[in-house]
């Protein structure tokens, strides 16, 4: 029964979040019918399509795993959208710029070193909430737009690419030894391996936060810092840590996008990922897990939406509002059971697992 | 959860000490900022890097009110940022429509009070995590202002809007310094400097603000006594909603007479960030709101006096400034004790 629940208020969110989206397509002038066809279309109509979902929920697979496993620690990271950007620009700066690595090892360090910058951008909120109580979600939008403007900058400038018939503010290409081959002999399906190291990844955050000792510690200081540190973990530098973790994921993803589908990166490449991220991560009920049936969800609607755009010319942004709709209903199971009169047992109803946030802006219990 | 312990005045007197310290300290970098450009530009550079830093600071000092009126009832609102995004397209959107720039501040007022109302029924009655709820909030209000204007104006805005003039205030404009500064600026900024002096008032002075207090800082308490904490709390939230809707209406019936997607560009979390640093109090918010002011000014004075820097690097000031002061305030500031704390009658 339980699992029932747990399955079933995500799925009535999202259906009741399909409905009111096809509403608002309705009362401002759309063809709503003709919209949810072509959603439906570019998602899994066809098996491009699939692969298309595929190659969407990557990002998402790992941006969800990076706010679930801060979530775990008790923090929100909403940061997401800069770590990515930053993974990218660091994946990118190593495919071209370093040269005479053979093949695999060139790739892997582009990913390393996605993985090393978004692992920064992620660690900097954690270390000064640690030090300072400077609350999270504050710093960690702020880095969005410090990263964000960083990246304007460098890829209109320094890393801009020197062919003079490129206007764009873009990278070079990276090199091939840096590339990640496909997944499919056929070059019309895009999905290419990192949607394999995006499931490893999901499996590796379980095992880390159920099956190790530094997971235990996360949990505990999720759960109760002042216990944790009377239990002799040290707060902070576990603080530090997990959201360093967090936006190396975050940073891998944008390190995946650049040597597995883009090979270069440009100004205002993001779509959203972060707030996205915060979404996905939610509706997998802040489980490493249950991230990967929310990532393909969102990557269908991302890969749908141009379809949808295509037939029936309502803009794409509608997604946005679908997700929003998604997450109000997720974080109000109450919602869901006023309106169709389910009963909904409490104990299935926290969003975030076990895991309350810290109330308020109050400094750290470190 | 920590215990409550009420501050004792002794402490609360030397945390006052800091955070004037601190503030006297900015003022210090400022005023010698202001200064050398005078010196090197001339008097007249240093008057409009002011008039711009008083028009900048606007929609900043309207978000951190509206997290006052919200956070002092002890409800975090971190959806400022989607509530300012919000009434600035509704504002737009009914401006296109009436041509009537009245009914535009209207519908920006009451849009902004309507998202709010949303953001209260989710943290107060159904008890969301109210940093969730707040980044609901802003999911919806990108989703919704971004599928509206390309739906509704994918040619672009149309062209004959305009925006809210200048006032000069009769008698002070014509001051020297203090008139182009301060009294030659456009109606919503000189309602947010008025709005300032109005809050504090209330907050500090009235029946309202005694109680609004009280129940962020001890709900039980204030229950006990007759507040209807949760009452008081939705009205404040929808109250903090149509001020931070005026701060909203800055962008498209004040700045500029277009929407852009995502225009707000963060301005309702450096809001949130000179709530913080101004300790939950309006003249402390409204000073490091000038303080961010000052930011966005200096970059856009040096654009006015010809002076070639990369505007990407300039433009990082505010968000990186706005890290250094929560980094450096949020340890010494406190915030009220039940803020983002739900109620729940015993």
């Amino acid at each position: 029964m339980r699992l029932l629940y747990t399955l079933g208020v995500p799925l009535l969110a999202v259906f009741t979040a399909l409905v009111l989206g096809a509403l608002v397509i309705l009362v401002t002038g759309g063809d709503a019918m003709k919209a949810y066809q072509g959603l439906w279309e570019g998602s899994l109509g066809r098996p491009q399509s699939i692969s298309e979902t595929l190659v969407w929920s990557i990002p998402y697979i790992f941006g969800g795993l990076a706010v679930a496993l801060a979530f775990k620690a008790g923090l929100f990271n909403i940061g997401v959208e800069g770590q990515i950007g930053l993974g990218s620009l660091a994946a990118v700066y190593v495919g071209y710029a370093v040269k005479d690595v053979p093949f695999p090892f060139h790739l892997f360090l582009a990913l390393v070193a996605g993985f090393a910058a978004g692992g920064l951008w992620g660690a900097i909120p954690g270390f000064l909430k640690a030090k300072t109580g400077a609350h999270e979600v504050i710093v960690t939008i702020m880095l969005n737009y410090v990263a964000i403007q960083m990246t304007s900058f460098l890829v209109s400038g320094p890393m801009k690419d020197p062919n003079p018939l490129i206007a764009n503010a873009q990278t070079p290409k990276i090199l091939q030894s840096a590339r990640l081959p496909p997944l499919l002999p056929d070059p019309q399906y895009r999905l290419h391996w990192g949607i394999v190291i995006a499931v490893l990844a999901a499996v590796f955050v379980w095992w880390l936060l159920n099956k190790s000792t530094l997971g235990f510690e996360i949990r505990t200081i999720g759960a109760n810092p002042q216990a944790a540190r009377y239990a002799g973990i040290a707060v902070g530098r576990t603080m530090v840590i997990a959201m360093a973790l967090a936006g190396g994921l975050a940073g891998l993803a944008g390190g995946l996008e650049v040597v597995g589908l883009n090979f270069y990166h440009t100004a205002g490449f993001s779509v959203g990922y972060g707030f996205d991220s915060i979404a996905v991560a939610l509706l997998g009920r802040g489980d490493p897990i249950g991230v990967l049936p929310s990532a393909l969800l969102f990557g269908g609607l991302a890969a749908g939406a141009s379809r949808m755009q295509f037939l029936s010319q309502i803009p794409i942004d509608i997604i946005k509002l679908i997700q929003a709709l998604v997450l109000i209903f997720i974080a109000a199971p109450a919602l869901i059971r006023w309106l169709y009169r389910v009963r909904i047992p409490r104990e299935a109803e926290s969003v975030a697992g076990d895991v309350q946030l810290s109330a308020g802006w109050g400094k750290a219990e470190v | 959860m920590s215990v409550a312990v009420p501050a004792i005045p002794i402490t609360a007197a030397r945390n006052n000490m800091r955070l004037w310290l601190q503030i006297g300290f900015w003022v210090v970098i400022a005023t010698i900022l202001l200064v050398l450009t005078g010196v090197q530009f001339g008097p007249a550079a240093t008057i409009s890097i002011l008039a711009i830093t008083i028009t900048k600071a606007t929609p900043i000092t309207l978000g951190a009110l509206a997290g006052i009126c919200s956070e002092r009832t002890g409800v975090v609102n971190i959806g400022i940022e989607g509530l300012m995004l919000t009434s600035a397209f509704m504002g737009f959107m009914v401006g296109v429509y009436t041509h009537n720039l009245a009914i535009a501040l209207v519908a920006a007022l009451f849009s902004g009070a309507l998202l709010a109302l949303l953001h209260a029924v989710l943290s107060i009655t159904f008890r969301v995590d109210q940093i969730i709820s707040g980044t609901v909030v802003n999911i919806l209000a990108v989703g919704l202002t971004g599928y509206l204007n390309r739906q509704l104006f994918a040619t672009g805005a149309p062209p004959g809007l305009s925006v809210l003039p200048r006032i000069e205030v009769p008698g002070l404009a014509n001051l020297p310094w203090v008139g182009p500064i301060l009294f030659q600026q456009k109606p919503i900024a000189l309602t947010a400097i008025v709005l300032v002096i109005v809050v504090h008032f209330c907050l500090f002075r009235t029946r309202w603000g005694l109680r609004t207090r009280a129940v962020g800082e001890h709900p039980l308490a204030a229950d006990t006594v007759g507040v209807n904490v949760n009452k008081l709390r939705y009205m404040n939230v929808v109250l903090g909603g149509v001020i931070a809707g005026l701060g909203g209406a800055y962008f498209t019936l004040e700045s500029v007479p277009h929407f852009e997607p995502l225009m707000t560009n963060g301005r309702g979390f450096i809001a949130l960030a000179a709530m913080i640093f101004g300790k939950w109090t309006p003249f402390g918010a409204w000073g490091a709101a000038l303080l961010f002011g000052v930011a966005e000014a200096i970059p856009t004075a040096m654009q006015l006096q010809g002076i070639n820097v990369p505007f990407q690097i300039v433009g990082l000031l505010p968000y990186v400034l706005t890290i250094v002061v929560v980094a450096g305030a949020v340890g010494r500031a406190t915030p009220p004790a039940a803020d983002g704390i739900p109620y729940v009658r015993a």
